[in-house]
């Protein structure tokens, strides 16, 4: 279980230091998944397999594709698909697609060992959610306030206004 | 869990965290800047799963649940800001956006 830990955050380091010095958005996206992936193997290997799952189908999931939809707004028109073939030649996939072989040897080590690891862990998704629902209660309603004014901040931010600029 | 030690875990949520600081106190490109965000807010959420395992208790997990939720709302209050900026300066360069009432 600590090398896992010790494997998956060294990953996680050095995706994120090719993430943040990358010249190009998308390539350092590409990072940043492995980065954030590694990080969700750190959870697991740590006995948190709900913040896990969670790390992976939010921030690699939704929050990453919000910056892809983000990257495809920006670059419209016909030189976009040149510039699309320009940005992600073969060698840009290496980097990635070596780290995330890593991780994902990893976790098959991981699942196929015979000792139990989620059984060990500090919290399945049943506990969690009973400490979140009750102590917690009134962070969860504050969060649900701070995501509503998100999403009306974005909306009232978003409009596209020819006229002002 | 006895197998991390809580040390190490804390020493790679900084290291995670100082990359993040630096790319927001390096990079122009406002996008850049963004995901260097992204990078410390998961970095700090590390630190408290971290922390919340040394104890055995549930609270750090809360805690990244909560981070997660804020990243989600800063990302796309951002993410809208970034459109803006370039429709209106055509540019994403965090420096072009230097006037008040631009």
């Amino acid at each position: 279980m600590a090398t896992t830990f010790y494997t998956a955050a060294v990953i996680a380091i050095a995706a994120t230091a090719l993430a943040i010095f990358q010249k190009n958005v998308v390539h350092g996206l590409l990072y940043l998944i492995v980065s954030l992936l590694a990080v969700a193997l750190m959870f697991l290997a740590l006995g948190a397999p709900f913040v896990a799952a969670l790390e992976v189908i939010i921030y690699a999931g939704a929050i990453m594709v919000l910056f892809v939809f983000v990257m495809m707004l920006l670059n419209l028109g016909p030189p976009a698909v040149d510039q699309e073939r320009r940005w992600l030649p073969r060698r840009t996939w290496i980097g990635p697609l070596v780290l995330t072989l890593v991780l994902l040897v990893e976790l098959i080590v991981v699942l196929a060992s015979p000792g139990p690891m989620i059984a060990r862990s500090m919290g399945d998704p049943r506990q969690v959610g009973i400490v979140l629902f009750g102590p917690y209660v009134l962070g969860v309603e504050l969060a649900s306030m701070l995501l509503l004014s998100g999403l009306i901040g974005a909306y009232h931010l978003g409009r596209w206004e020819p006229e002002r600029s | 869990m006895a197998a991390v030690p809580m040390t190490s875990g804390l020493i790679v949520a900084a290291v995670l965290f100082s990359l993040g600081l630096l790319g927001v106190l390096v990079r122009r490109n406002i996008i850049f800047i963004l995901m260097s965000i992204e990078v410390m807010l998961n970095a700090a959420g590390l630190a408290f799963v971290v922390a919340g395992a040394r104890w055995g208790g549930m609270d750090g997990q809360i805690m990244f649940l909560f981070i997660l939720a804020m990243a989600a709302a800063e990302v796309s209050v951002g993410l809208t800001l970034v459109i803006q900026l370039y429709h209106r300066l055509g540019t994403v360069d965090a420096d072009a956006a230097s006037m008040l009432r631009g």
